[in-house]
């Protein structure tokens, strides 16, 4: 029993922060009907991001922050401006092309421009194990999921509960109507990008002590998240982070009780399963929507 | 239409053949390695240490009076790259390949360099490569063949182990290790509990290691690549595994200290090659490759460093610039380090293409390698 509940607790941890990854999916998804596939991509940069701050002495939190600004620009505003904007009114695919496009871009730069090699990643943590009841737990694993659950709900309730938040879904659910009443649309679609952008941040900061810096980091992750995205709705916030808690739990249990073999594969079939049975999504809702 | 006469042009031509012709005089060296994927980290370091070489010898006159000319390509740690660029150094009709290290991709890329004749040099360590009857394949580290019954020996003797639980990586490299260290734990009377396969570039190690604690082994075994040793490392410690963790080479080196940190420290493993051997020649060597690099090489450094000059002393020995006589005069040589220096350690080839020298047991203590033990060369046991 203690065996099973070290590997849910390590899964939760590494789930959360696939959870992370996929509230981003599908942020942008309702926000402005992107589908994202550079979005591990999106996680890796702010990691080299803030390792570069770092190197220039700044701590932990002051880069990450100085990071996130940088990302906001970059991520947020310059994606919005230069791929998302321009090929969104040619619909989908070629939306989906481009981000395939700029994860190769993004990986490869990094590649070419900084290293190919892993670089070690400062824990936003301290080094601290626990003993639960047989189960060994670290600060990290801790915090990490703790963190990830609370932004997740914070980005709940900023939807739900602020005025701009509530003209954020005024304006994924109908556009048209929402420039009626006076809601500024291309702003609100901003906003999404940069909150996106930030949530990739933190997800860098919470899961590169464990992945490490390195230029491939993101293929992994993006796919993870991707899946996580699908199995918890596409269309719900709090679907991401249950789809990747599922992930993160099932990928584990399967190494330990199947075959490490099968580790990967798992995921892969509760998302058949999910797209098979319930294509919404597990918390999804159906929506006939205009793209 | 008139033509003028234009000089210039007739000039950049003749430059250009005189130019071809002062490149044909050197001694052309392909340095094939893993600059980015899985294999980065091997790669690079290797690649640095054979370009240091090269450095060293055109300094100091080059071989035969000849310089050597290097190209680095990148196999991305990929086989199928690995061999299109084997194929390609061989249309550029170099006299040796450095690389590359990754088992998998010298595996496949050695077939293109034994058509044409070049010796081939290579970090990979699974023991298959040199069991092909390639005559142009030389290694510059241990066989996995080699190297394990040191290992098992160790566990079961120093140790005192019964049990030992495996933990590998699913890959040429760790089945090739997984297979040779059954063997020999099976003839150090190891007794193998838990065999457990782990994914190239895995990230959650869990399950693996809670496999290993379940299997409650006298010894965990780790045999993976860099980054996923540093991984194992840090889970080890965390689910609190207090059982010696033993390796081979890997699991000690540099980037496998720089990445898991403090959850290093402990571990032990046999290494071919280490910058903390004490011998001044690879004391000599350390400092040097710092003071080029910024940072301390791993043994895959001292490989691709101490390749270039097995393949100078081969040259030497033959005397003469021919691929065929050079990788004959390499079978059965011993090179003495106090002839050639840049060999660090003693080193005899024998007629596969493997070789044999000195080897250390190092256990990480406070994030260094430190020495434990130095085994002597396996012949002479």
């Amino acid at each position: 029993m203690t065996d099973f509940l070290q590997l849910l607790f390590s899964g939760m941890a590494t789930g959360a922060i696939y959870g992370l990854a996929a509230l981003g999916f599908t942020l942008l998804w309702q926000a402005s009907g992107t589908i994202n596939f550079a979005q591990g991509e999106f996680v890796m940069l702010p990691a080299f991001l803030m390792l570069g701050f770092a190197s220039f002495g700044a701590p932990l939190l002051a880069s990450f922050v100085l990071t996130c600004a940088v990302a906001v620009a970059l991520l947020g505003w310059a994606f919005k401006r230069g791929i998302a904007d321009p090929l969104l009114r040619h619909g989908l695919m070629p939306i989906v092309v481009a981000t395939i496009g700029l994860a190769i871009a993004m990986r490869n730069g990094v590649r070419a421009g900084y290293s190919a090699e892993a670089h070690p990643f400062p824990s936003l943590f301290a080094d601290k194990l626990f003993n639960l009841g047989g189960v060994t737990v670290t600060l990290a694993d801790i915090g990490t999921l703790a963190l990830a659950l609370v932004l997740v709900f914070a980005t709940q309730a900023f939807l739900q509960k602020t005025v701009t938040g509530r003209a954020m879904q005024a304006v994924a659910q109908n556009t048209d109507s929402a420039t009626v009443l006076g809601i500024n649309v291309p702003r609100m679609i901003f906003y999404t990008f940069a909150i996106n952008a930030v949530l990739a941040c933190a997800a860098a900061l919470l899961i590169t002590p464990t992945y490490l810096a390195k230029f491939d980091m993101g293929e992994p992750l993006g796919t993870k998240a991707f899946f996580a995205a699908i199995i918890g709705g596409f269309n719900n916030s709090r679907g991401a982070l249950l789809g990747g808690l599922i992930v993160g739990v099932s990928e584990n249990l399967a190494a330990a009780y199947i075959s490490p073999t099968y580790k990967d594969a798992v995921a892969l079939v509760v998302f058949m399963l999910v797209i098979l049975f319930k294509p919404q999504g597990l918390l999804g809702r159906k929506v006939e929507r205009k793209v | 239409m008139t033509r003028s006469f234009h000089p210039l042009p007739l000039a950049f031509a003749a430059a250009a053949l005189l130019a071809g012709a002062a490149a044909q005089a050197q001694i052309k060296v392909a340095v094939l390695q893993e600059l980015s994927g899985a294999g980065a980290t091997a790669g690079t370091n290797a690649k640095n240490g054979a370009l240091l070489a090269i450095k060293e010898i055109n300094a100091a006159g080059g071989i035969l009076g000849k310089k050597i000319e290097a190209t680095v390509s990148d196999t991305q740690s990929n086989p199928g790259v690995a061999k299109g660029l084997a194929t390609k150094a061989v249309d550029d009709d170099v006299f040796a390949v450095i690389g590359p290290t990754f088992s998998g991709s010298i595996m496949v890329s050695m077939a293109e360099t034994k058509r044409a004749q070049i010796p081939n040099f290579t970090g990979g360590e699974a023991a298959s490569i040199t069991q092909q009857g390639n005559p142009f394949i030389f290694r510059t580290s241990f066989t996995q063949a080699d190297a394990m019954p040191k290992v098992a020996r160790y566990i079961a003797t120093n140790l005192k182990a019964k049990t030992v639980a495996v933990i590998f990586v699913n890959n040429d490299f760790g089945k090739g290790g997984r297979d040779s260290f059954a063997k020999a734990a099976g003839a150090a009377g190891l007794n193998v509990v838990a065999d457990i396969s782990t994914e190239s570039g895995q990230v959650d190690f869990a399950a693996p290691v809670l496999r290993a604690k379940q299997a409650n082994p006298d010894v965990v075994f780790v045999y993976t690549n860099e980054e996923e040793s540093a991984r194992a490392l840090r889970e080890l410690r965390k689910q609190g595994v207090t059982k010696p963790i033993v390796g081979e080479t890997t699991l000690t080196g540099q980037k496998v200290i720089e990445l898991a940190g403090d959850a290093a420290n402990g571990a032990v493993a046999h290494v071919g090659l280490t910058v903390d051997a004490p011998n001044p020649l690879m004391l000599k060597f350390k400092a040097k490759f710092y003071e080029e690099y910024k940072y301390i090489s791993d043994h895959n450094g001292i490989k691709g460093y101490t390749g270039v000059y097995i393949l100078k002393a081969g040259i030497e020995k033959a005397g003469k610039l021919d691929r065929v006589a050079v990788a004959k005069a390499l079978h059965g040589l011993s090179i003495s380090a106090a002839k050639v220096p840049g060999v660090i350690m003693d080193v005899s080839i024998d007629d596969k293409g493997d070789l044999d020298r000195e080897s250390f047991i190092v256990e990480v203590k406070n994030g260094k390698q430190e020495v434990k033990e130095t085994l002597p060369p396996l012949n002479k046991k």
